[in-house]
């Protein structure tokens, strides 16, 4: 019975009659089609989540060869002439792209330092708390703003750090300089820095909040009566509880790099021009839909999508080099 | 059935502490500083105040009167005069009210569609040994690592004919790979004796999925049709690039007149004798737009700490 189980774990569909051939034949043309029919049910719940992917994304991945095209709406994705790599030496040679990759890694790099620390201090300090009432009232709080649009958030820090907002009208009243912070470029990256803290760093901590609840609390206990301090307990016992995760997010966040809160940019682009908040994506935005030069933009999309999938491979194989778990294996 | 989705989730809950936390702290810790104590409470006060003032001050704009913002140099803390002027003009009738529903209704159908799809991917990519589970899974995962990019996206939903209707708002998201991954990794926690049980009482797929499956994942379905749902009701860059004026959801009317600082037209907001100051408009249109995620946050966040969404990212 223990050997059937475990042969049959997963699948227990071919348990019963057909359980012992079930798994000797797998690999057999016979039981492939006795595996279809078996499975159809299933295949048919999976039929619509899978026309989805070949179609949206799928179907949209191969529209990519416009990239390599001299895109005409007129003609069409397939009649439009063919250009090699015209578009991507175009791009390389356009210093309006490569203030968009500036800009991009600058701010996301900002991110890195700035605000992804925040979610990690706020989850210890939670986790630090005695009273659960006042730890899951702080939660239900600080998670709020995630669930907000970004449209939202933008609105919301208008109105409180804007011209007319609530902080130039403290300032006025109190008759102190007001500040010039919405609609000024040169205020305008730390402002961003600002508005993904406000939105998503009570949301950042839900997963390290989850592996500082993992610890067992007699290691603490442990390393206490050995005469660990404070410090030396959250040196030698928190931080390496949550390190898995921090490596685990900093992949993903460097596979990320390059596109850093397209919405948020777009909707603050026009406030404080191109050379402050030109990203990639909003660049594409702007080079094609906007421009209507597809061809163009589609290439820097596709390279935005390269590179992003090449910098996650790498830092997952550094993380394996390192003995960390990863995003995959 | 209520008492099985409790257990199952205290096998995947975060600690396995066999009492409720202790209240006080435990003998070994030392006995806390007061000035770290006050440091605490101060960056606890810092956060919650930081995230409920600016609250605050939109639904008081948004009641005020107009001598109440030209007082306050436009915001309010607290209205002297509260009127609900604003939200008469925005509910008469216009943009703001045809947006209303045209979100609501996307967030309605997109959820339900959006659940229906995940549910079934995730059902079937739970079994182990389903008919080209595998390389269907990795056909998924792979679209998380290398997204296919806005201009060919635009480029299919224009070629399949779906600029200016609303299924382009949700066809090109219809399946989100976390959440499907997220449900997919409950789904994978039911045990799988109860498979054995039902498959010997003739249940089949269907009815196991119906019967067993899914009333076990309340949990999980509520969190991901949480996320689904806001997302559809936050959407607006779709709605501004396949949509004309006429078919505008909420969140991109919001962006076009608050964020963009547009007036609503004239003819939008009934009689121009009686507008009210712009600021409160804009600041009710906020409101309107954020109420329905606060009116269901407070009966979803419970399942945000139980582990729902750690135990399939660690999958």
């Amino acid at each position: 019975m223990a050997i059937a189980e475990r042969d049959a774990t997963g699948r227990t569909g071919a348990a019963g009659a057909s359980g012992a051939d079930g798994r000797a034949g797998r690999r057999g043309r016979g039981s492939r089609l006795a595996r279809l029919r078996r499975d159809w049910v299933l295949l048919a719940l999976m039929a619509p989540g899978v026309a989805y992917f070949l179609v949206f994304h799928y179907g949209a991945l191969a529209g990519n060869v416009i990239a390599f095209k001299d895109y005409v709406p007129f003609d069409g994705l397939w009649a439009s002439q063919w250009v090699g790599l015209d578009n991507f030496r175009a791009m390389f040679g356009d210093p309006a792209f490569w203030s968009a990759v500036l800009n991009t890694v600058w701010i996301a790099l900002l991110q890195l330092v700035f605000f992804f620390p925040v979610p990690i201090g706020l989850a210890m300090l939670l986790h630090s708390l005695t009273r659960d009432s006042v730890r899951r009232f702080v939660q239900s709080v600080a998670y709020l703003p995630h669930f907000l649009s970004w449209v939202i958030v933008v609105a919301v820090f208008q109105q409180v750090l804007g011209e007319t907002g609530l902080l130039n009208n403290v300032l006025g009243d109190a008759h102190l300089h007001t500040v010039d912070i919405i609609g000024n470029p040169t205020a305008f990256k730390p402002l961003v820095i600002a508005e993904v803290i406000w939105k998503d760093c009570g949301w950042g901590t839900i997963i390290f909040l989850a592996a500082l609840t993992q610890v067992d609390e007699q290691q603490y206990e442990a390393a206490a009566i050995d005469g660990a301090g404070p410090w030396r307990r959250f040196w030698h016992i928190t931080l390496p509880s949550v390190r898995p995760i921090i490596v685990l997010l900093l992949i993903m966040r460097l596979g990320d790099i390059l596109s850093v809160g397209f919405e948020q940019m777009l909707l603050q682009r026009a406030s404080v021009g191109p050379d402050a908040a030109e990203v990639i994506d909003t660049f594409v935005y702007y080079k094609g839909l906007v421009g209507g030069d597809y061809g163009y933009a589609a290439a820097a999309g596709l390279f935005k999508g390269v590179v992003g999938a090449v910098l996650v491979f790498t830092a997952n194989k550094v993380a394996h080099r390192l003995g960390e778990q990863g995003v995959y294996r | 059935m209520s008492s099985v989705p409790q257990s199952l989730r205290r096998t995947r809950s975060d600690r396995p502490r066999t009492a409720p936390r202790r209240p006080v702290r435990p003998a070994w810790v030392e006995q806390p500083r007061p000035a770290t104590q006050a440091a605490k409470a101060v960056a606890l006060a810092a956060v919650v105040l930081l995230v409920t003032v600016p609250f605050l001050i939109i639904v008081s704009t948004s009641f005020a009167s107009n001598a109440d913002v030209v007082a306050g140099g436009g915001w309010v803390l607290w209205p002297e005069h509260p009127t609900l002027r604003a939200y008469h003009e925005l509910f008469d009738g216009g943009i703001v009210t045809h947006a209303l529903w045209v979100s609501a209704g996307v967030t309605a159908v997109g959820t339900a569609a959006s659940l229906a799809c995940t549910i079934g991917l995730a059902y079937a990519l739970s079994r182990r040994d389903v008919f080209a589970g595998k390389p269907i899974l990795l056909l998924i995962l792979f679209t998380f690592l290398f997204p296919p990019g806005m201009i060919p996206g635009f480029l299919l939903v224009k070629g399949l004919h779906l600029l200016d209707s609303y299924g382009s708002l949700v066809a090109p998201v219809l399946v989100n790979v976390f959440n499907l991954v997220v449900l997919r990794g409950f789904f994978q926690s039911v045990p799988e004796e109860l498979y054995e049980a039902a498959r010997l009482d003739g249940a089949g797929e269907w009815l196991i999925l119906r019967r067993i499956v899914l009333p076990l994942s309340k949990a999980a379905l509520a969190v991901v049709g949480l996320f689904y749902a806001v997302s559809y009701w936050n959407a607006w860059f779709y709605a501004s690039i396949y949509l004309d004026s006429d078919h505008w959801p909420l969140q991109q009317v919001l962006r076009t007149y608050v964020v963009g600082g547009s007036q609503l037209a004239d003819s939008s907001v009934g009689d121009a004798s009686a507008v009210a100051a712009p600021q409160t408009i804009q600041m009710a249109v906020l409101v309107v737009a954020t109420v329905p995620i606060l009116l269901v946050y407070p009966f979803l966040q419970k399942y945000f700490t139980k582990g729902v969404l750690t135990g399939a990212v660690k999958s």
